[in-house]
């Protein structure tokens, strides 16, 4: 091999090898950039805080209405849920088991379990009404959490929710979980 | 090397030593009791076959391309998932994998389990998107194209869903294994690792949680740590060698490897990076461990060691009387490795090693197998995981004494089976 071709292969084997060190290291540089408006229809997350919450609001009155025509069908006038004949598990109950945790027989419900109001507002945003989902608006969502709540004495019968005060609203079960994972808890011997 | 340990008491039935078997490399000879291998005349007798010329040696087979996409032997037609019970709905539903049926590690991908909240969508994955936005620095939106340009990694990985395994209160007497553990499976995942794509948007220093968000019709969501989806989380889109099934997310899933299955978003459409949880309905009111005292633990996330026996187990039959029976079953950490499975026939009174299959790969499930022969006695069979952090699968009473009987997920205590004199298997009724 002469001289010129052995550093013509060199300068190629050199090259290359820079060609994918880099392309490893630098940023891939393959998608879009996006703008919040362009997928602000997407965005629809609401924290436990309250971020994420939309302009609108809704009274326990308006939710009444909202609720015995698009959600009592599955889960009863009065948020009790609904047993279906032959099938296991039922419609889930939304109201009441307050006192109900620490028995043997826990009923577990947005009033007695749920650590934060906006979950409700998040949860039905996303999924309810089950056979519609993200078909209410921003002020029907507000009034049918309320009258969730209501249904469940956490707030009066003249509540209206907004995106200031339904983060304000104090659940019963607020201080009820342990965020810190404390497995393993279980410690068994061979 | 391994040792069969210390037996307690007097074992009803023995499990041959391991040592012995590896030794003389043959199975058969290493029995305790010296039983013979029944002769192929016997057998012939006890079946009724006579050895003649069968009909599909005398015509041609199917064409090839019949169909272009393979399908099971049609008398595989009982291998399927099953539902459990009827619920309230068929999407808001579950249905298991047949354990039973299973070899080896992986899950064929039309035998994985499913669990949906809102059906199975059908998307384009022409129109489908992933955006990843909140506390980064370069707010993205890809496609499934550009996305698999991206580096991509392969692994193998189990995915249990954190209800599996509803034995806290009582078990179930006609439940078998699909019933008890069918909502386990094992895959090889291809795709992207997420801290690619979040080294790609830039994080901010304040993003400690990520949201992953479905484009199912229940736009499922969950907080996932930071630490978690910079580790060996990722945005698959292959599953056992092709795209993945609709019923596990297709085009696009999050796999977060030992973590509760709920986590693994399906159809992921969109990650937001917050600096705290984002307290969603599925890490709340589900999901969520209720202790005696009332109080309820919140992200659970890590699946801890767990085994169980599929073969034999509920719902089979010892159909060839006493004698030899493989022991197999599958065992799983969501911390890493498996150490080692040991297996009982005695209800726990004495425990063998059970001998596992290579590869041992973290996170993903292990295949175990003992030799057994069987006296024709009652027997209880059970096998008991212990993961390289040295963690032991507890008894259910142990379990139980700590947590109580009313926290639904994460039940990983042994799994008894019992077998009758007359060979049929069940789940042990205490
Ligand atoms: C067609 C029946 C149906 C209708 C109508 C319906 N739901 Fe539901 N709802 C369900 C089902 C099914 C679930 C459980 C979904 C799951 O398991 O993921 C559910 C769950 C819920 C939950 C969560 C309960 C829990 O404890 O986790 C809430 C809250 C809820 N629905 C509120 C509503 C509201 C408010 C409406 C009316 C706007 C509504 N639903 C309309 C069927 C329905």
């Amino acid at each position: 091999m002469s001289r010129s071709v052995a550093l013509a292969v060199v300068l190629i084997t050199l090259g290359l090898a820079a060609d994918m060190t880099a392309a490893a290291a630098e940023r891939v540089g393959i998608g879009h950039a996006i703008s919040p408006q362009d997928f602000a229809a997407w965005d629809i997350d609401v924290r436990g805080d309250g971020a994420g919450l939309p302009p609108g609001q809704g009274s326990v009155t308006q939710g009444r209405e909202i609720f015995s025509q698009t959600c009592a069908a599955c889960h009863g006038d009065k948020g009790e849920g609904r047993a279906v004949p032959g099938a296991v598990g039922g419609f889930d109950r939304l109201v009441g088991g307050f006192g109900t945790l620490d028995t043997a027989s826990p009923t577990l419900t947005v009033g007695s379990y749920w650590p934060y109001a906006t979950t409700l507002f998040d949860y039905v945003r996303r999924a309810m009404p089950f056979n519609a989902p993200q078909s209410l608006t921003n002020d029907q969502l507000y009034a049918v959490s309320a009258y969730v709540l209501y249904m469940n004495n956490i707030v009066p019968e003249d509540a209206v929710l907004d995106a200031l005060t339904l983060p304000r609203v104090k659940m019963p079960n607020q201080e009820g979980f342990i965020t810190q994972d404390p497995r393993p808890d279980v410690r068994s011997k061979p | 090397m391994v040792k069969p340990h210390a037996v307690k008491g007097t074992p009803s039935q023995q499990l041959p030593d391991r040592r012995a078997v590896l030794k003389t490399g043959a199975a058969l000879s290493a029995f305790v009791g010296g039983a013979s291998v029944p002769s192929l005349s016997m057998a012939q007798a006890a079946t009724g076959l006579s050895l003649t010329v069968p009909e599909w040696m005398k015509v041609q087979g199917r064409g090839i391309l019949s169909p272009p996409y393979g399908v099971p032997s049609p008398f595989e037609k009982d291998v399927v998932r099953r539902q459990r019970e009827v619920r309230v709905t068929d999407t808001a539903a579950t249905s298991f994998s047949p354990l039973q049926n299973s070899f080896g590690t992986i899950t064929p991908n039309g035998l994985c389990f499913e669990r949906h909240h809102a059906g199975v969508p059908s998307i384009d994955p022409d129109r489908h998107r992933l955006v990843i936005h909140g506390l980064v620095e370069r707010p993205l939106v890809l496609t499934m194209d550009e996305l698999m340009r991206f580096p991509s990694v392969s692994r193998i990985a189990f995915l249990e869903c954190s209800g599996n395994t509803p034995n806290w209160k009582s078990v179930n007497p006609d439940f078998g294994v699909q019933q008890t553990h069918g909502l386990l499976m094992c895959c090889e995942w291809t795709g992207v690792l997420l801290s690619t794509l979040l080294d790609e948007v830039g994080l901010g220093p304040e993003a400690k949680w990520v949201l992953a968000e479905g484009a199912d019709a229940a736009a499922m969501t969950r907080s996932v740590p930071i630490a978690k989806a910079l580790d060996d989380a990722m945005v698959v889109y292959g599953q056992n060698g092709e795209r993945l099934r609709p019923e596990q997310g297709y085009p696009l899933r999050l796999l977060l490897p030992g973590y509760e299955g709920n986590m693994n978003i399906k159809w992921l459409r969109r990650l937001k990076l917050g600096d705290q949880p984002f307290e969603t309905r599925e890490e709340t009111s589900k999901y969520t461990d209720l202790m005696p005292d009332g109080k309820a633990r919140q992200f659970t996330f890590v699946m801890e060691a767990k085994s169980v026996i599929t073969r034999p187990s509920g719902g089979q039959r010892l159909s060839g009387g006493p004698g030899f029976y493989e022991i197999s079953g599958l065992a799983w950490s969501g911390h890493g490795r498996i150490d080692r499975v040991e297996v009982s026939t005695d209800g726990g009174q004495s425990w063998h090693e059970a001998q596992l299959q290579e590869p041992i790969l973290s996170k993903a499930v292990v295949r175990f197998r003992a030799p057994w022969r069987w006296d024709g006695k009652s027997a209880l069979l059970q096998s008991r995981a212990i993961d390289e952090t040295g963690y032991v699968q507890p008894r259910h009473g142990e379990l139980v004494d700590v947590r109580g009987v009313n926290s639904f997920y994460h039940y990983n205590a042994i799994q008894t089976w019992s077998v009758n004199p007359d060979g049929k298997v069940a789940i042990h009724v205490a």
